[in-house]
């Protein structure tokens, strides 16, 4: 019997009916990445005896009678910057090609006491630098709807493992649209959590600011499922938040204020993409939502600020990547310690990664800091004044994922500017840290188009009902 | 203007002689790109550092408990270890 089609909700439902058992689904899935990721190539590592453990143990407390947990027996894949006990966590990089991770993230805990059984580390740029996964030091990762074209970035992995039916559901990481352009090109639903609402201990810092994690899930429904294990506060991520009591809850759908801002619908969008967005939204007018034309007008200045504030904090956390503490490393070559750090690091990054290194230290550094990463600071307060002005008078804001489809592999990479073009509609979200959530809404080409839902701060639920509403119209 | 050498050399950045050209090329363009944010008005607005408004967070130090066996997990990924102690080359004379 195959089982990999199935969502959380489905798992679970089987497990209680006895329809089948936890190992017979794992080894379903274990079975097909055997088959198929030699094509696809969406993770890194698989952990099969771990799987299988974790899924006997829920097979036995089965047989006991005792409760399940709402993601018991769901396998899934997590992206390999987060740290799994005793499992290797590469980031995608040649510095930690050898690296074993001496702790679970606290996402990863949580998912352990809810059930979860991890089948393996996917696939990603380096660092979580790039939006094709052609950045990874370990091979591109192939888009399940085309194996010619990209899975997007940086959690292409994670995004292909669910579009190809590898997994339930993953785990990624969003810093400017990791999540969400990754699975609008492989036609998944991906979240963007508002910034602090799931910790990010354990998880291996890129740009502070703006990281968070989420999921990567066949439908809405499981990707509320998710959220609701993984979010909270953690005292160990001083960033991490709970939800505020005053909550932003669901709304009747004749209430529901749609705002669609003017400078994501304009030029260098491909029209056929625009074009199903729209129809979607329109989906939700029929119902009654008030749709309405509003302005973000300094989101044309959010990528340019982006690459500014995303590689001054690159620079100082891959500060940690020293060939000393960790890694590849030329520690036991001749030499004094700067030429260790010189060449350690030289051997283990990957071009992206020094790049942005090298950026990152070109604005921090003096003279130079004022005119660049100060100034790339004010302008983000700009932009995240802009989404306040528009949460004063709408309820969610409606917008494209990225200007185009899955893209070629090889088509973009000598290009960075080019590349970085293609998270233009996502970056500005990231910079405001408000939620967002990503859903397939149609296909140009025979190639899925995302449609971006973003709300206020610990909006979440009122993104998930809208979502749901969609879904379910579509 | 973009100076690859001396940046690469604060960022602890190795680089072969032949790649200077390529970054210093691709970050010119980079920077270019950049220069857009000249065109901001941004008299009178602060940094934003961070989104959710929290600021002073504390915890106790005793909350989190520090293992032997943590320890040695750490040790095991390091490329040079002496006595459980990191190794690193001598940097006082």
């Amino acid at each position: 019997m195959d089982l990999t089609k199935t969502t959380i909700k489905g798992v679970n439902e089987g497990l209680k009916a006895k329809n089948f058992s936890a190992k017979e689904i794992t080894e379903s899935y274990l079975a097909r990445i055997k088959k198929e990721d030699k094509n696809i190539h969406a993770y890194l590592s698989v952990m099969e005896r771990e799987a299988l453990k974790q899924a006997a143990d829920i097979d036995e407390k089965i047989a006991d009678g005792l409760p399940l947990e709402g993601l018991a027996g769901a396998p899934c894949a997590i992206k390999d910057n987060i740290l799994i006990e005793g499992e290797k966590c590469t980031a995608g990089s040649k510095i930690l090609a050898n690296y074993v991770a001496p702790y679970d993230a606290t996402v990863i805990r949580k998912l352990r006491s809810a059930g979860a059984i991890f089948l393996g580390k996917a696939n990603m740029d380096e660092f979580a630098m790039g939006s094709s996964t052609e950045n990874s030091a370990f091979g591109v990762t192939k888009n399940p709807r085309d194996l010619e074209r990209v899975p997007g970035g940086s959690s292409g992995g994670s995004a292909a493992a669910v579009a190809a039916d590898e997994c339930v559901y993953a785990l990624g990481s969003d810093t400017g649209g990791s999540i969400r352009q990754p699975a609008s090109f492989c036609g998944v639903v991906g979240l963007k959590p508002t910034y602090g609402a799931v910790s990010r201990y354990g998880v291996m810092a890129m740009a502070s600011s703006l990281d968070q994690i989420g999921p990567l899930t066949k439908n809405v429904a499981d990707c509320q499922a998710v959220f609701n294990v993984i979010k909270g506060k953690d005292l160990r991520d001083a960033t991490s938040a709970d939800f505020p009591l005053i909550n932003i809850g669901k709304k009747g759908k004749k209430e529901l204020r749609v705002g669609l801002p003017k400078e994501y619908f304009s030029q260098g969008i491909d029209p056929a993409v625009e074009k199903l967005v729209r129809s979607a939204i329109a989906k939700i007018e029929a119902q009654g939502a008030k749709i309405e034309e509003i302005s973000l007008p300094h989101s044309e200045y959010a990528l340019a600020c982006y690459y500014i504030l995303m590689a001054s904090e690159v620079s100082a956390n891959l500060a940690r990547y020293d060939g000393i503490k960790y890694g590849v490393s030329a520690a036991k070559e001749e030499g004094d310690l700067l030429s260790i750090y010189l060449k350690s690091r030289q051997n283990g990054f990957g071009d992206e990664v020094r790049r942005r290194i090298m950026l990152g230290t070109y604005s921090l550094s003096s003279g130079y800091y004022d005119a660049y990463y100060l100034r790339a600071q004010k302008v983000r307060t700009k932009i995240t004044e802009d989404f306040k002005k528009a949460f004063a008078k709408v309820d969610l804001i409606m917008t494209p994922v990225s200007p185009t489809t899955a893209f070629k592999i090889g088509e973009k990479i000598e290009d960075p500017v080019t590349m970085y073009l293609s998270d233009i509609y996502t970056v500005p979200i990231n910079m405001a840290g408000v939620p967002a959530l990503v859903m397939p809404c149609g296909e140009v080409n025979d190639l899925p188009v995302g449609l971006q839902i973003i709300g206020p701060h610990f909006s979440e639920e009122l993104i998930f009902q809208a979502a749901d509403m969609i879904e379910k119209l579509l | 203007m973009f100076d690859v050498s001396h940046i690469a050399k604060l960022a602890r950045l190795g680089l072969a002689e032949e790649e200077k050209a390529k970054f210093a090329k691709e970050l010119g363009a980079i920077l270019g790109f950049i220069d857009k944010l000249k065109e901001v008005d941004v008299e009178g607005v602060g940094p934003t550092a961070q989104s959710t408004g929290l600021h002073s967070i504390w915890r106790p130090d005793d909350n989190i408990k520090r293992h032997e066996e943590n320890r040695s997990k750490i040790l095991a990924n390091a490329p040079e270890v002496k006595d459980g102690h990191i190794k690193v080359k001598t940097i006082l004379e």
